[in-house]
């Protein structure tokens, strides 16, 4: 095991300069993006930036109402108006009208009914966008419009902690109507471990609350679909998952994936917002059904009904602890609100069910934890993956046992912290580092920002240049909190990777093409791919082919799983193709060579030193492997009692926040939000710290600011004028301190990265609010009124 | 109708605008100039901004027939030659670029700011770039970015200019 401290984002970027072992581009290196300069001079081709001549715009007619009946659809008008091609409905849909990750339940268009407001139920295909909306606006749509069910414990029959009006959810004969065929319940995940009786000195309960939060990545949901002349089609679109995709986009238009090839276009973020479908279904359909390319571009509006969001949640929390503040028991009920389809629910459930309990050791365990559906917008995968609505809970029960014992936030929890060895709750043992007390140790250890300033500064305060305080009614806050995150995907997934490399001399030099269909979404991966061929296989010069399904799944980008599996996939390649050449120099040489490797473009023994350039070695020859990679396997969890190895590996991030809050107004400025993490092995440094940085604001985001507004199963607030995400003035410095503790079991020591920041930022800041204030805080984000009590 | 403007120094002239079009719409969809970029198109985002007449706008915000006659700079005209502009180098350098779809927004205001004020405090520049959202990076790198290219242009002044 190595630690490499690091004090500054700027000394972890250039961490891999000081190593004497790294490849120059290599892994631990910190190079430039390879899409870098394009997208610094604007000449990146996003998913809304493509164009062909010929090309139509389509356009999709949504449901106004969150739940309805269709008695008929007229779109005759529509159809007649002047430079619109087609309008379809579901009666246009080729193959299966239904979809889904995990399950097929969403309609690719509405037939007889909707469960959301937003569902699309027509599409149309015009050669002017604006033609286009108009035409939609002509399609004549009768509803019966029915109550909707907006509150996932009524929806499955639970008492409500928060009734909402009795008439919003009574339904037909006061009864809650089953929105699909089985019922309401996507999944209920039983937890049990230890005694279920257990009874401690102290006892601490809470009622928590978290809103739903949207991805809010800035390039719209967006594609091109074009036709091809034998009935198939291509597919260019932003997305997470090609070959999920495909596997969806084929049902539906009852085609085989031969002709229904996909190629990732420029993808302006995901963060989980982009792994069920959006246009990609609706585009193919009206490019086939009018023989021309068809543009499809989701404006803002749109793009907040357009995808799946953060599930919202209710929490139940009781922990039961010795005096000295040993955690004895917990007895946990969560729910979170799937809305109108499965989407990804089923694994959210699992997440927020097994991590839920944060990384702290609790003997006697019980939780429940329900997905459900309800009539509010369809909610999914977003980063962090249901351990960040349940940290909110775990570190407010933290810090409300602290202070019921007096004890100190960080100690109460480095008392209870899991450590490597230690059984989580799933009696999972952790095999690798888990240096949550370390974590916490260094982030104590950072210097605090100073209180007093030589000159006011509005720009500081709470309430910025608004002018709402000269720092009269302000008072400043420290708080802790730590992320806990499985990695890759659980419970027995067939999780695998494909990876295609080739190695030529091309123009006199050594050139690796590498191919893989794993979604390259701003993270970096493409990037990493180019690390890790240069490491692997000595050569400078690596392209990285473009995405599409001409070569095998690359899994999803999500889980924080990328580096570690397609990353996986790639080394692992790399390696047979290197074997080939060292078989074909040995050839070359005439002889046998121990210790041979490739390294600076030359065939290199330890001890006779460089033998021959890979050019002599390849000469015409083409080296080209492809194969699958996986994870260890993992598997599903005992029904009755969560028991079971459900988690290739455990993330651990810390965060240390500073806030200054407006006790008056309720007005809350973050000063410093500085994080630890463990990532195994630091791929690209820069990289990591953007990683950190970037996911750390977004649970800030969370924790102060972001919440879609629902209600009576309509969205308030479909806009970035009203759901604020942080900005520049909004967002504090982030000093970060990365640990590399190699995880035995993953490629080069990895641990995955992207998530755990997300979920530990926002509690860390509720806490430092707490401090600062005295109050519970039950409720993320947190509102001036919850803070004034006003 | 027709517009007639100069885009990045060269004439360019569109015919069969809408009046409803804005001129963030005429530049991607009607002059292949997609760089400016679509994020929200309700002038929230700042992933489209581009000079007018040498003034920093959102594209979205402006009506493409206002554009009749004007001198717009997009970030795609800011490159010199092949040389990429300091403020795109550094950007590139800081890391401040992962999906990258605020940078071009990004890259124009900070050009502008540089140009106002050479070397800008941190708050000076948390606050003059406060109307460009990013998603990705927390903006600890983008800061980075502006004070790498501020300190870049100081000691190479014949690159401030634009």
């Amino acid at each position: 095991m190595t630690t490499t401290p690091q004090t500054r984002p700027d000394k972890a970027a250039v961490k891999g300069a000081d190593r004497t072992d790294v490849t120059p581009g290599g892994v631990g290196d910190s190079p430039s993006r390879p899409d870098g300069i394009l997208k610094v001079t604007g000449e990146f081709s996003y998913s809304s930036d493509m164009w062909l001549d010929d090309m139509l715009w389509g356009y999709t007619l949504r449901s106004p109402h969150p739940f309805a009946l269709i008695k008929s659809i007229d779109i005759s008008e529509a159809l007649a108006t002047a430079g619109v091609f087609a309008v379809l409905t579901s009666e246009d849909v080729p193959g299966e009208n239904f979809y889904g990750l995990e399950h097929a339940d969403q309609p690719v268009l509405a037939k007889d009914i909707v469960r959301y407001q937003g569902e699309p139920i027509a599409l149309v295909a015009a050669d002017h966008p604006e033609i286009a909306r108009r035409a939609a606006e002509k399609i004549t749509v009768e509803f019966v419009v029915l109550a909707p069910v907006v509150d996932a414990e009524v929806a499955i029959g639970h008492k409500p902690w928060n009734p909402p009006a009795e008439s919003v959810d009574a339904g037909v004969d006061g009864q809650v109507p089953h929105l699909h065929p089985n019922g309401n319940l996507v999944r209920h995940l039983k937890l049990r471990r230890g005694e279920q009786d257990a009874t401690a000195d102290v006892v601490i309960t809470g009622e928590y609350e978290v809103g739903m939060q949207d991805q809010a990545f800035l390039g719209p949901e967006s594609g091109l679909a074009v036709p091809d002349e034998e009935g198939g089609v291509d597919l260019y679109v932003a997305t997470q998952w090609l070959h999920v995709d495909q596997r969806q986009v084929c049902a539906a238009l009852g085609l085989p994936p031969e002709q229904v090839r996909l190629t990732l276009a420029g993808v302006g973020g995901a963060f989980g917002g982009r792994e069920d479908l959006s246009m990609h279904v609706h585009g193919c359909m009206l490019a086939l059904r009018t023989g021309k390319p068809i543009k499809m571009v989701y404006n803002r509006l749109e793009s907040f009904f357009g995808h799946v969001h953060r599930h919202p949640a209710k929490l139940y929390y009781e922990y039961g602890a010795e005096r000295s503040g040993k955690l004895v028991y917990a007895r946990v009920r969560m729910y979170l609100d799937g809305g109108a389809y499965a989407s990804s629910t089923p694994a959210v459930v699992g997440n927020a069910g097994t991590m839920g309990l944060g990384p702290y050791v609790i003997p006697h365990v019980t939780v429940d934890a329900y997905g459900t559906y309800s009539n509010n917008p369809p909610c999914g995968a977003m980063r962090g993956f249901g351990s960040v609505q349940t940290a909110f809970a775990y570190e407010a029960q933290m810090d409300k046992l602290a202070a019921e014992l007096g004890l100190d936030p960080v100690a109460i929890r480095q008392m209870n912290a899991l450590e490597e060895g230690a059984q989580v709750p799933t009696g999972q043992v952790i095999d690798s580092a888990a240096p949550v007390v370390e974590l916490l140790e260094r982030l104590k250890a950072m210097p605090l920002p100073s209180t007093e300033s030589d000159q006011l500064d509005l720009r500081r305060m709470p309430g910025g240049v608004s002018n709402t305080t000269h720092g009269e009614g302000v008072k400043r806050g420290v708080g802790y909190a730590v992320a806990y995150k499985n990695v890759a995907f659980s419970e027995g997934f067939d999780d695998y990777s494909t990876a295609r490399v080739r190695l030529e001399v091309s123009g006199g030099d050594p050139i690796v093409t590498v191919h893989t269909a794993a979604a390259e979404v701003g993270q970096g991966l493409v990037t990493i791919e180019q690390q890790i061929c240069r490491t692997e296989l000595g050569v400078d010069s690596v392209v990285v082919h473009p995405k599409d399904t001409s070569v095998g799944s690359g899994g999803s980008t999500s889980a924080s799983r990328q580096t570690y599996m397609t990353g996986g996939a790639v080394r692992h390649v790399c390696g047979k193709v290197r074997d080939r050449v060292l078989v074909l120099a040995e050839a070359s040489l005439g002889r046998t060579v121990s210790d041979l490797r490739l390294e600076n473009g030359s065939v290199v023994s330890r001890s006779e030193g460089v033998l021959a350039s890979i050019e002599q070695v390849l000469g015409d020859e083409v080296v080209e492997e492809t194969d699958e990679w996986r994870h260890r396997p993992t598997h599903g969890l005992d029904p009755e009692t969560g028991q079971g190895f459900a988690h290739v590996q455990f993330a651990f991030a810390a965060h240390r926040a500073v806030v200054d809050v407006d006790v008056e107004l309720g007005l809350v400025k973050v000063v410093e939000l500085a994080c630890a993490q463990d990532v195994g092995k630091a791929m690209n440094p820069q990289a990591v710290v953007g990683q950190i940085q970037g996911g750390s604001a977004q649970g800030m985001g969370l924790a102060l600011m972001e919440e879609i507004v629902i209600r009576d199963g309509k969205i308030l607030n479909p806009s970035f004028t009203d759901y604020l995400i942080p900005t520049i003035l909004d967002t504090p410095p982030m000093p970060i301190e990365v640990l590399e503790y190699a995880d035995p079991n993953a490629p080069y020591g990895l641990r995955g990265v992207g998530e755990a920041p997300t979920i530990s930022s926002g509690p860390a800041i509720m806490s430092a609010i707490r401090a600062a204030t005295g109050l519970d805080l039950t409720r993320a984000p947190v509102r001036p009124e919850h803070i004034t009590r006003t | 109708m027709r517009i007639t403007t100069t885009v990045n120094s060269e004439p360019r002239d569109v015919d069969d605008v809408w009046e409803g079009e804005s001129l963030l719409y005429m530049l991607r969809e009607r002059m292949g100039l997609p760089g400016s970029k679509n994020a929200c198109e309700q002038g929230e985002c700042g992933s489209c901004t581009v000079y007018l007449d040498g003034v920093a706008v959102c594209a979205c915000l402006v009506a493409a027939g206002q554009a009749d006659g004007r001198d717009i700079v997009t970030v795609e005209g800011l490159t010199e030659g092949n040389d990429l502009h300091p403020v795109q180098q550094a950007f590139l350098d800081a890391g401040a670029v992962q999906c990258g779809f605020c940078t071009p927004g990004l890259v124009v205001a900070t050009h502008d700011l540089l140009a106002r004020t050479p070397q800008p405090g941190d708050s000076e520049i948390r606050e003059y770039l406060a109307g460009n959202l990013c998603r990705c990076t927390g903006y600890e790198k983008i800061l980075d970015a502006v004070k790498l290219a501020a300190s870049r242009m100081a000691s190479s002044p014949t690159k401030v200019a634009k």
